[in-house]
């Protein structure tokens, strides 16, 4: 059975002053109906615009290119603007990470929950209501019908974001990408809408990426995970082999990183990455990891590190690993 | 018993906010009769959901804000006879985010050097001489120091707001979510940062975060913060152990350890979060709590200390 979406060989470069920013380079994942894949990562590391890339929604200088490219019977890379006005928000949509920015503040929530279903449906204005009632309903907002005329500086962060989840699903996705979907909201609301986000996945079996930088949320929700650091995918397995055995030097150390009650001791010095992650601009060789990996040796800085397979949907780049 | 460095003495902050042109104005108690006391050298959390009233109270303690009834004392002195100069030499802030509180378009060392030349200490050489030693306090690097925010990353901006707010050598720091705007491997160096500077510098923390996991791993206690009520206060082993209060006891679940085999926690909250203009009757926590009574529907809860715990909270876990 062939996935819901392929990617293999993604690379996306940047126009910058100082030449061309090299921001994703061959990143391949797939992501199956029903299936979570988290890509993991710290800042700058090139998540975000692999997810923007998959909705055509990168900065108009910005250069994409990728072997295959496809999503369900599409190949995205041959779609032109308008077939794909057609796909967005209707077979994929996405939520953003500020549910405050990402609503227009000058329109009503049911306007802009309908606008979805009526650009790309023949839909009445009332059965457009309707769905929009319903999906209130299904992310857990009481007097959903009131909802519907407010704006959203009336409502709260934790609000906002069940108004987000429920646009994205108006037209009834196949695969849904949520770009830090939490990041914003309080703990408590965190967990409700990560279960929220997960029961509606199986419930209408969408498949999701979920971008993120919290090991923890990763964890508790994703099937597959891929870290990316400086815009390559370093590491990719299922979310328990992981969690339990990393295989990257970077992986090790961002779990490291964390303080975790009951595990790492109170005031004790936590460990961490030191250096900073480099410019990818020009011409790059050997590991994008190797200023701050703490076993690096000579051969990490010649030539291309290849991606090797360890197992089912277990990869890694790195020299180190033996198989 | 150390001494009490800093004590926090029933404090309000009514915030009045305009109904409307006919309607008459609302109030909103945004810390509502908070009292604690900060032992000199220990490290307070202090934790809630937005909106709970942790960032007001750390506003008054700084002087940004006056509370409407209640006093503070630095080392006994009532905080009002202290004039805002004097106070501003013991009680420094460091704010959640570097980005937004570096001013863009003055230089590193201007930055860090300008509360001495507010302060008139030291002539322009002797500045010089503290701010790079600061500097290097931090883990800056002395080349830096010409550069503007804009040139340094998440982390070396945080280092610069740490030593702003360490060069006037202030007794008490208050960390308005120190570490939640960066990135984790980040987080992890400016929290080592935070442990060795207290003990290096003799420091008293008051640490403001959302994050549970960044306060048990830095602080000596707690106090959990509620519509601008600490509902419960303990030592943070014993809170972490053994939470009294059910509110207590969600925040802990909600925390999301990296740990695949647990899922998703239920924390039993509902959604609604209160308005805090028309607070909940009886313990406003009732209509989240799973153990709500009759009981807790009229009546308050008054604080109930045993030991060194407080809660409050008529049905505390056993």
């Amino acid at each position: 059975m062939s996935k819901l979406l392929e990617v293999n060989d993604l690379s996306i470069d940047l126009p910058v002053p100082a030449g061309t920013l090299r921001a994703v380079r061959n990143v391949s994942f797939a992501v199956d109906k029903g299936e979570t894949l988290a890509l993991v990562g710290e800042s700058g590391c090139g998540k975000s615009l692999t997810a923007l890339s998959l909705m055509d929604l990168l900065p108009r200088a910005a250069k994409r290119r990728a072997r295959i490219f496809r999503f369900d019977d599409l190949d995205l890379m041959a779609l032109g603007e308008r077939k794909m006005t057609d796909i967005r928000g209707r077979r994929m949509s996405m939520i953003f990470q500020e549910p405050m920015t990402s609503l227009n503040p000058c329109y009503t929530i049911g306007n802009q929950l309908e606008e979805a279903l009526l650009r790309h449906q023949t839909v009445s204005r009332k059965q457009a209501r309707e769905r929009a009632v319903f999906l209130l309903d299904k992310v857990g907002i009481t007097a959903a019908g009131s909802r519907l005329k407010q704006y959203p500086h009336q409502l709260s962060g934790g609000l906002r974001q069940r108004i987000m989840i429920s646009m994205a699903l108006m037209c009834g996705p196949s695969l849904i990408i949520a770009d830090e979907p939490t990041t914003a909201l309080d703990v408590t609301i965190q967990a409700q809408i990560l279960a929220l986000l997960s029961s509606l996945q199986d419930e209408f079996e969408m498949g999701m990426i979920m971008i993120t930088h919290d090991l923890g949320v990763v964890s508790r929700v994703a099937d597959q995970v891929a870290v990316m650091y400086c815009g390559e995918i370093i590491e990719t397995g299922s979310t328990k082999a992981l969690f339990a055995d990393p295989l990257h030097p970077y992986t090790k150390g961002l779990l490291d990183c964390i303080p975790v009650p009951g595990r790492t001791r109170r005031g004790a010095h936590l460990s961490s990455i030191p250096g900073t992650v480099p410019t990818p601009i020009g011409e790059l060789t050997g590991c994008v990891f190797r200023n701050r990996c703490p076993e690096v040796t000579a051969a990490c800085s010649e030539g291309l590190i290849e991606t090797r397979n360890f197992g089912e949907n277990r990869s890694c780049r790195c020299l180190l690993m033996q198989v | 018993m150390s001494e009490d460095l800093l004590e926090i003495d029933d404090i309000y902050k009514i915030y009045m906010l305009s109904g409307g042109v006919l309607q008459s104005k609302r109030s909103l108690k945004a810390v509502d009769g908070v009292s604690f006391t900060v032992a000199k050298g220990s490290v307070l959390g202090l934790v809630g959901e937005s909106g709970c009233g942790k960032s007001t109270l750390a506003k008054i303690i700084l002087g940004l804000e006056s509370p409407t009834r209640g006093e503070i004392r630095l080392s006994g002195q009532p905080i009002t006879s202290i004039s805002q100069r004097r106070r501003a030499r013991r009680i420094q802030p460091i704010f959640q985010d570097p980005y937004a509180s570096l001013n863009p378009r003055k230089t590193i060392y201007q930055i860090i050097g300008l509360p001495l030349s507010v302060h008139g200490i030291g002539t322009a050489k002797e500045q010089e001489k503290k701010v790079v030693e600061m500097m290097a306090v931090v883990g800056l690097p002395r080349r830096v120091r010409y550069n503007y925010p804009s040139q340094l990353s998440g982390g070396q901006r945080q280092r610069v707001a740490i030593a702003r707010a360490l060069i006037m050598r202030p007794e008490i720091v208050i960390c308005d979510e120190p570490t939640s705007a960066l990135d984790v491997s980040v987080q992890s160096q400016i929290l080592n940062l935070l442990i060795d500077l207290r003990r290096e510098l003799d420091l008293t923390y008051i640490v403001i975060s959302h994050d549970l996991a960044v306060v048990e791993h830095l602080v000596s206690e707690v106090a959990v913060m509620y519509l601008g009520r600490i509902v419960e206060q303990a030592p943070t082993a014993d809170l972490f152990e053994k939470p009294l209060h059910p509110y207590t006891t969600a925040l802990l679940t909600s925390v999301l350890t990296p740990d695949p085999e647990l899922g998703l926690p239920e924390t039993h909250l509902g959604i609604t979060y209160p308005n805090p203009i028309d607070p909940p009757s009886g313990c406003t926590f009732h209509p989240r709590c799973p153990k709500a009574t009759e009981r807790c529907k009229v009546e308050i809860p008054q604080p109930t200390i045993k030991g060194d715990r407080l809660v409050e909270c008529h049905f505390p876990n056993e």
